[in-house]
């Protein structure tokens, strides 16, 4: 075959993908960037899935790949919606300052 | 992405990355959802972002209070240890898998699309084939969804005088 490149190294870079995400998503306080992780995550997931359905020769991994990115570009907006909405009520987009239950 | 502090820096690395996934999905024969991985997210997703930061004017992070971080960091200890186990693990399953060379199935673009598992194709129409017969319901719901995402956020955003009677 002349592809060298195996379905393994795609494998792992969707795991570094997901794990960068996850990372990502632990590690910022800013929720904009925590939403941006999440994004990445979902790239990580996408990109396995292709594999699998290239790997596999069926389409049904693609067309799920196609739903995930319309649940995607939704959650993104409905996630910035909320949090332009949050921001006019508290000034800040940080993760530290939504503790509205705690105190 | 994860570690540059400032959100612009951070989105941009994010685009970079998008369209690396695009490359990737090239490299996989899926030229399509390449194009869509453009189109949607480098295209609509992180300028969505990009507006929300300079409309929000966020900055980079400033100084961090003390038990959070510590917090954070055992969890992010905690992750890249996962991350690692699971490398290791597929570094050591590599070597039994990669010696079957035919493990990238050769595509047959045959005309008739009317076989119901859905072969792999490159072609849009067979995705087309695919979200219209087996995938009717799904594709329905993911419009609602889209709808009702779309109402959502508007009223989301709309100003709402009377939402201090409601306090």
């Amino acid at each position: 075959m002349m592809l060298s490149v195996t379905p393994q190294h795609f494998l792992i870079l969707s795991f570094l993908l997901v794990g960068i995400g996850f990372l990502g998503l632990l590690i910022r306080r800013n929720v904009l960037l925590m939403l941006m992780s999440l994004e990445l995550m979902l790239n990580g997931i996408n990109v396995a899935l292709l594999t699998f359905s290239r790997v596999g020769s069926n389409l049904d991994g693609g067309i799920f790949v196609f739903f995930i990115m319309t649940v995607a570009a939704a959650e993104v907006a409905v996630g910035l919606a909320l949090l332009v909405a949050l921001y006019k009520k508290r000034n800040s987009v940080l993760s530290d300052d939504m503790g509205l239950l705690k105190n | 992405m994860v570690f540059s502090r400032h959100p612009v820096s951070a989105a941009m690395f994010m685009i970079v990355s998008l369209v690396g996934v695009a490359a990737l999905f090239v490299l996989l024969e899926s030229f399509f959802l390449a194009i869509l991985q453009v189109l949607v997210y480098a295209g609509a997703v992180m300028v969505l972002f990009l507006f929300i930061i300079m409309l929000l004017d966020v900055g980079p992070e400033a100084g961090k209070g003390k038990l959070s971080h510590f917090k954070t960091g055992i969890f992010g200890l905690l992750a890249t240890v996962l991350l690692v186990g699971v490398l290791l693990t597929l570094g050591n399953s590599y070597d039994s898998l990669a010696l079957d060379q035919s493990i990238w199935p050769e595509l047959s673009e045959s005309k008739d699309g009317a076989s119901h598992s859905l072969p792999f194709s490159t072609k849009v129409s067979s995705f087309g084939y695919g979200l219209m017969t087996k995938y009717m319901l799904p594709i329905q719901v993911s419009g609602f969804m889209l709808l009702a995402a779309m109402v959502g956020v508007i009223i989301l955003s709309k100003k709402t005088p009377d939402r201090e009677d409601l306090k």
